[in-house]
């Protein structure tokens, strides 16, 4: 099964199997990373810089910023998202998130 | 490896997608295929069509790009009369009702809930009256700005109009300049004010002067890749090249060969011109535009009159933002009115182009301030015009928080936002009018709200810059903005420092009204606000005031981008009635 995605409108949204899926704007809870000095970042999604797929995992490098302490810049790989047998499922942003 | 955007342009792009748009059209929104959706609507932006962000599939922004912001006469009615008839959504928005005009910041015009079957019909309206929406949105030549009043102004150099309107003829349109790695963004000025904002522009030409055997000969000075895209603005930078006017279209055509052949295709992050310059430099860029593109020898810059620029200079505004009454070199006048937010009914902009009929030419201006001018009025009809009701809600003498108060599309609208823009804007320039005291000498005051880092309403050159963000309070996400300070144009034009970040929007008024009261109690004398921030650092600005929440209340805290629409009655995306049929009727996924 090919799952295709791409960015769109320069890194506005995530495109699944051509539906929009993913959007800016929602805040990210990530573990384990080395984006910013917080334990857990808390990233507000600004663009979407790349996305891949590493069957299931939809994953995106983010541009964002920390809304815990300010630091902005791109992320690790975080899983956005899950496409399995073509169905699409999308995960809480607000959970906690490890990117690899 | 080129970017899937460019693989898409590879296949159809420019004048060949209009086909493929009016069978659409034709057929309508079903039988575009959905998995051809993102690569149509990619290439649809070449015409001017923009699709709307996620709950609003099927419906479009429509941009129709006006050369240097002028609207000849009848062109304004034939705008206002498509609004009125085809940007009508399923929801009407609260302040501007349900059709409307927006006048953007870069002298254009966008209509939004505009339906793909629409657009044959729109086109030929369009066309029929001299206007169009090619290259409006999409990787080619934008729209041409300039001082809105070029050729209307005892403050001219050049007149720049007869030569925006060429490259505009010649550009638009053309097939060797229509695909380039991303948006190509070019001012013209001719007026000694500095109004063309050319600092912040892909290509900017500017008024100078140069001796050429013996001739004082008056042109152009020119300079490439400004932009405020991101969190990388840049000032446009200067590249030792002086022209005349009838040369700035060989100047037009190298420079944006230079940016077709070399700008980066593979990473659409990096793609604009200024990120080419500031790899490059300035004289990479000049060495290679000589040796490639242009088959003269290139004059170096001459002398330019960047000293004088008064528009967004923080001082000695002449003709300021144009709003007001002016005189023409002609003996009559022009009147620029304020359009709060730069959005206005349907109902009256068809009010408005009657007015222009009646005591103008007819022809009106669309500034880069979200403002509209009336040119040609001559001096016996001032006074009826000045009395006519339409004016107490445009004003040619606005409270100054009106007047400086410019706000991009948001959450209303655009897949790239973060927060609500323009409503808000508004309840922020009411409450500041009620609520603050300005300076009696402050006549101008801009605080420019976008709704995220793309930075449309031009933040970063405002007194009080606003950006789009998110906070936590009260143990909820709350919209928010980062403030700067202190930004502007001029002859040493400067961006606004970011001073306070994450404030969450209701305190944002506060913030202002706290702030305005120091500048007051500790100004030096006739001390203009951008001076005043210019003679602190970044701690002293810091301490200088605090956020703070007010009587102002903000509707929109809530994640306005987490609904189909912000501010329909039932709001919920899952219950959005889009994408919808051409009338209107709900297409439901099941179907
Ligand atoms: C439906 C979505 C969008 C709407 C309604 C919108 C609206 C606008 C408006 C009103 C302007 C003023 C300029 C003009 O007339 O050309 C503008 C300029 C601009 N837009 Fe957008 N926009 C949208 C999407 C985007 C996206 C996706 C980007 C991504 C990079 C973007 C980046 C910009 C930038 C950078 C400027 C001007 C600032 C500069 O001088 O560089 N916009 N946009
Ligand atoms: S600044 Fe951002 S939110 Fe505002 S119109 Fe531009 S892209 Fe959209
Ligand atoms: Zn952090």
């Amino acid at each position: 099964m090919t799952i295709e995605v791409h960015t769109l409108d320069d890194g506005a949204w995530i495109s699944v199997n051509n539906e929009r899926r993913i959007s800016v704007s929602q805040l990210w809870r990530l573990a384990t990373h080395d984006f910013c000095p917080c334990e857990e970042a808390d990233v507000l999604v600004e663009a979407f810089r790349e996305v891949g797929v590493s069957y299931p995992d939809i994953e995106a490098r983010i541009v964002g910023e920390c809304i815990g302490c300010g630091t902005d810049g791109v992320t690790g790989w975080v899983v956005v998202g899950r496409a399995i047998d073509g169905e699409f499922y999308s995960v809480v942003p607000e959970s906690v998130h490890f990117p690899g | 490896m080129p970017s899937k955007v460019e693989g898409w342009k590879d296949e159809v792009y420019g004048t060949e997608v209009r086909e493929r748009l009016f069978e659409f059209a034709e057929e309508g929104w079903e039988a575009i295929p959905e998995d051809e959706h993102d690569a149509w609507f990619e290439r649809f932006k070449w015409w001017g069509l923009y699709h709307q962000r996620n709950g609003q599939e099927s419906y479009f922004m429509m941009r129709i790009g006006t050369p240097n912001g002028v609207l000849e006469p009848g062109q304004l009615r034939t705008v206002a009369e498509i609004a009125d008839e085809f940007a009508r959504g399923p929801a009407d928005n609260p302040e501007f009702g349900g059709a409307y005009c927006d006048w953007t910041t870069r002298q254009s015009i966008q209509l939004h809930w505009i339906r793909i079957e629409d657009v044959p019909a729109i086109f030929e309206k369009l066309e029929a009256n001299g206007m169009s929406t090619i290259q409006a949105c999409g990787d080619s030549w934008r729209n041409i700005v300039g001082c809105p009043v070029a050729g209307k102004d005892e403050h001219e150099h050049i007149d720049a109009w007869p030569i925006a309107e060429e490259l505009h003829e010649e550009f638009k349109g053309n097939d060797a300049y229509s695909n380039m790695p991303r948006k190509w963004k070019v001012s013209v000025t001719g007026c000694d004010q500095g109004c063309g904002q050319g600092d912040i522009n892909d290509l900017a030409f500017e008024p100078a002067r140069k001796e050429i055997d013996g001739e004082e000969i008056t042109g152009f000075n020119v300079r490439v890749g400004g932009g405020l895209s991101r969190k990388e603005p840049r000032f446009a930078r200067d590249i030792d090249v002086f022209c005349t006017t009838e040369e700035a279209s060989d100047i037009s055509a190298g420079m944006s060969a230079l940016f077709r052949d070399h700008g980066n295709r593979d990473n659409r992050f990096n793609a604009r011109i200024k990120f080419l310059v500031d790899e490059w430099g300035p004289e990479k860029i000049r060495d290679t535009l000589q040796e490639q593109y242009i088959d003269y020898e290139l004059r170096s810059a001459g002398e330019d009159l960047r000293e004088n620029y008064t528009y967004n200079a923080g001082h000695d505004e002449v003709h300021g933002d144009h709003v007001g009454v002016h005189e023409q070199p002609d003996g009559n006048y022009y009147v620029g009115l304020n359009v709060l937010v730069g959005r206005m009914g349907a109902a009256d902009a068809l009010e408005l182009a009657d007015l222009a009929q009646q005591y103008g030419s007819g022809e009106v201006r669309l500034t880069q301030r979200q403002n509209v001018i009336l040119t040609d009025v001559p001096e016996g009809n001032l006074d009826d015009l000045l009395a006519e009701p339409l004016l107490e809600d445009y004003s040619p003498d606005p409270h100054p928080f009106m007047r400086g108060s410019i706000a991009c599309t948001g959450t209303e609208f655009c897949s790239l936002s973060i927060v609500e823009t323009k409503n808000r804007q508004v309840r922020y320039a009411r409450w500041l009018k009620d609520n603050v005291e300005l300076p009696a000498d402050t006549t101008d005051f801009h605080v420019h709200l976008s709704g995220c880092t793309a930075s449309c309403a031009q933040p970063q050159i405002a007194d009080i810059s606003l950006r789009g963000m998110k906070s936590r309070k009260n143990d909820g996400v709350v919209e928010a903005f980062d403030i700067g300070l202190g930004g502007g144009l001029g002859e040493n034009p400067h961006f606004a420092d970011w001073i306070e970040m994450r404030v969450p929007a209701d305190e944002v008024p506060g913030y202002i009204g706290n702030l305005l009261d120091v500048f007051e109690a500790e100004r030096e004398d006739d001390e203009s606000f951008r001076d005043f921030i210019a003679a602190r650092d970044e701690e002293e600005l810091g301490d200088l005031a605090d956020p703070e929440e007010t009587d102002y209340e903000d509707p929109y805290m809530h994640n306005t981008k987490q609904t189909w629409y912000p501010y329909a009655e039932d709001d919920d995306m899952e219950g959005r009635p889009t994408p919808a049929r051409a009338d209107g009727t709900p297409i439901s996924a099941d179907d």
